[in-house]
């Protein structure tokens, strides 16, 4: 076994898996607060990332202008979808809210389709391209730079949660809802911000994920990988989405690497149907018991 | 104007008709099949004959989703199973359509139990993400397991025979799948007025509550994932023959959300909504390509928006179901029946 082959291969799984840590993050966030399952969370990243394109590469501007543009864009775009199609379904059985998201992703891709067509692109490059060497391994220079980012946001994320008043807030709500409202916190406002912040994530992650491996209306598909991330860490937890995120990110990429491409999707859902069966709330979820 | 039908028996209350003139209709409505292909011309044909596998298909997912309350993402691999097994069969046994269409039911109803396994442990969302591992795996093998599936390239087959007749054109096939369909569908209807078919409503309504009942949630789940992929895998073997050609690329993810969509439109739980919703979910896009064909000499470039726009139009019913008529075609058909029901009074 060449075990620079299997460094190298692992590192840049590891970054992308810092990548899917931060996907989950979103996704995480988002059900904590609302207990909405997100399937159109990959959509969100490949319109944010569309968005980048059309900043950076239609109107030329700064990638560094265009970056934060397109990743507001896409937290609107998850306040306005809360308010207008999930806020109505509040109450209603869990199916119909994941149907819901559904029906957005198949809207999203109809959009972007409409607007870039459903040519593949390639993103303006925006990050530095020396080579990078951890030791002797070498880590391709934008998955290497794409971690960077994404692992700076993630830590502003967690201090944000612990230590902010918005982040008291959400976690309070996360854990008894009619209790936080009693205690006067506008429940309705963290719902929405909860969106907003989870498709920040989902949105920055996206042009990072779109600048290494390009954009298609296909892209949307990354979001199956980042469901079995949050079903295999458990879906309300944050150091589970982290774990799971870099776990399932090195484990995608090495058995491409290996066996290739067409077994990246089977070995990921291998461990997820060996989770669901072992363990279904997840590695770190919270086990929820059911009362009639 | 029909005041009420107060049902005095049990008989009563459970019978599929319970007026004269439903009967009526319904008989009316099988004459309108039984002509529809001598006057319909090949399109018409065509997608009279995608109806009918989809209102199979639709049907059995209405059971286990709309029924049983227990939300798959699996549908279209359990019809690609189906779907192969014909083709397996009719290639390398010869057998005439009736037989391999039943073991294609029978193998997918298999495989459908092997997938509702985890049904016990996991519920809810946890199972639907389950079924779509489930149908990961499923395209996997379909696209890897070359010496009995050809790989990519699929299989191709013969038209369907028996007694030495060939089913090829689409005016044959019509009448394999209609009557099937209407068969299926009855049958569907029969199932819930047994024991089964009251333990699936019992266990959608509350499963815990129908565990103290005493109905065995093991059994009645996986009872309902074998009957649900029964007809996925008639409606797969069906669609093998219709099309003659079955890839791994005939069973996406985006056709059993396409089911699910049918289900949610059409109505969760109503088996007129199952048929409604796979009607209206198969013509939409058909429409979509009348309309487009129609402006194109205005606008040369409708073509191109023809895909996004079914994209769009296709979330935009989901979601807009979902919100404000969640009972979705079968609600809307009921209100517009009640008006006549009720005239010259108000409703």
């Amino acid at each position: 076994m060449d075990w620079m082959f299997f460094g190298e291969i692992s590192l840049a799984g590891l970054a992308m898996g810092g990548l899917y840590a931060l996907i989950a993050l979103g996704f995480v966030i988002i059900y904590k607060a609302t207990r909405v399952i997100n399937f159109a969370i990959g959509e969100i990243m490949m319109f944010a990332a569309y968005l980048f394109l059309a900043f950076a590469g239609g109107m030329e501007m700064s990638a560094w202008i265009a970056l934060p543009l397109a990743v507001i864009g896409g937290s609107l775009l998850g306040g306005v979808i809360e308010k207008t199609m999930i806020r109505p379904m509040l109450g209603e059985s869990p199916i119909s809210v994941v149907m819901v998201t559904i029906g957005i992703a198949s809207i999203l891709v109809g959009l972007v389709e409409f607007i870039w067509t459903a040519d593949p692109q390639l993103l303006p490059s925006f990050l530095p391209r020396e080579p990078v060497f951890i030791g002797d391994l070498y880590l391709a220079p934008k998955i290497a730079y794409g971690f960077l980012i994404g692992a700076a946001v993630l830590i502003v994320y967690l201090l944000y949660f612990r230590f902010s008043r918005g982040g008291v807030a959400l976690r309070a709500t996360a854990s008894d809802q009619a209790a936080a409202y009693s205690m006067g916190i506008n429940v309705r406002r963290v719902f929405n911000m909860a969106w907003v912040f989870g498709s920040l994530a989902a949105s920055l992650a996206g042009v990072l994920v779109a600048a290494t491996g390009g954009l298609s209306p296909q892209f949307g598909i990354i979001g199956l990988s980042v469901l079995v991330v949050v079903i295999v860490g458990g879906l309300d937890s944050i150091l589970g989405a982290l774990i799971a995120g870099v776990f399932i990110g090195w484990l995608e990429t090495v058995a491409g690497a290996y066996f290739g491409g067409e077994y990246r999707m089977p070995a990921t859902f291998l461990v997820l149907a060996v989770i669901l069966v072992i363990r279904p709330y997840g590695l770190f979820g919270t086990h929820e018991i059911e009362r009639v | 104007m029909r005041i009420a039908d107060a049902k005095q028996t049990y008989e009563a209350d459970e019978a599929i008709w319970t007026t004269q003139t439903q009967k009526l209709w319904f008989g009316l409505f099988l004459l309108v099949l039984l002509v529809f292909p001598f006057m319909a011309d090949s399109y018409l044909l065509y997608l009279g004959c995608l109806v009918g596998i989809a209102v199979i298909s639709t049907t059995g997912l209405n059971i286990l989703t709309g029924f049983t309350g227990l939300i798959s993402l699996g549908q279209a691999g359990f019809m690609g199973v189906g779907a192969y097994t014909v083709a397996w069969l009719s290639l390398n046994t010869g057998l005439p359509f009736p037989v391999t269409l039943l073991l294609a039911g029978l193998m997918a109803a298999a495989v459908g139990i092997l997938v509702g396994l985890p049904s016990l442990r996991v519920k809810k969302l946890y199972l639907a993400i389950a079924t779509l591992a489930a149908s990961v795996f499923l395209h996997f093998i379909f696209a890897e397991w070359e010496s009995v599936t050809g790989g990519m390239g699929g299989l191709s087959l013969e038209p369907a025979h028996l007694f030495g007749w060939s089913f090829q054109s689409d005016f044959m096939m019509y009448f394999i799948i209609v009557p099937l369909a209407v068969l299926m569908v009855l049958a569907a209807a029969n199932v819930f007025r047994t024991r089964i078919g009251r333990a699936f409503i019992a266990i959608r309504d509350r499963d815990i509550s129908a565990e103290i009942l005493g109905i065995n949630l093991l059994r009645y789940k996986l009872m309902s994932f074998a009957l649900s992929s029964f007809y996925a895998g008639i409606a797969g073997g069906l669609f093998a023959y219709f099309y003659r050609v079955v890839t791994p690329e005939s069973f996406p993810l985006s056709m059993s959300i396409f089911y699910l969509a049918a289900v949610i439109v059409g109505g969760m739980g109503n088996l007129l909504g199952g048929i409604l919703g796979a009607a209206f979910m198969t013509l939409v896009p058909e429409a979509l390509k009348l309309l487009t064909a129609a402006l194109t000499p205005f606008y040369p470039d409708a073509p191109v928006f023809m895909s996004p726009m079914l994209e769009i139009i296709f979330g935009a019913l989901i979601v807009g179901f979902l919100i404000f008529e969640p009972h979705g075609l079968a609600e809307i058909w009921h209100r517009i029946r009640r008006f006549f029901h009720l005239w010259p009074f108000r409703n």
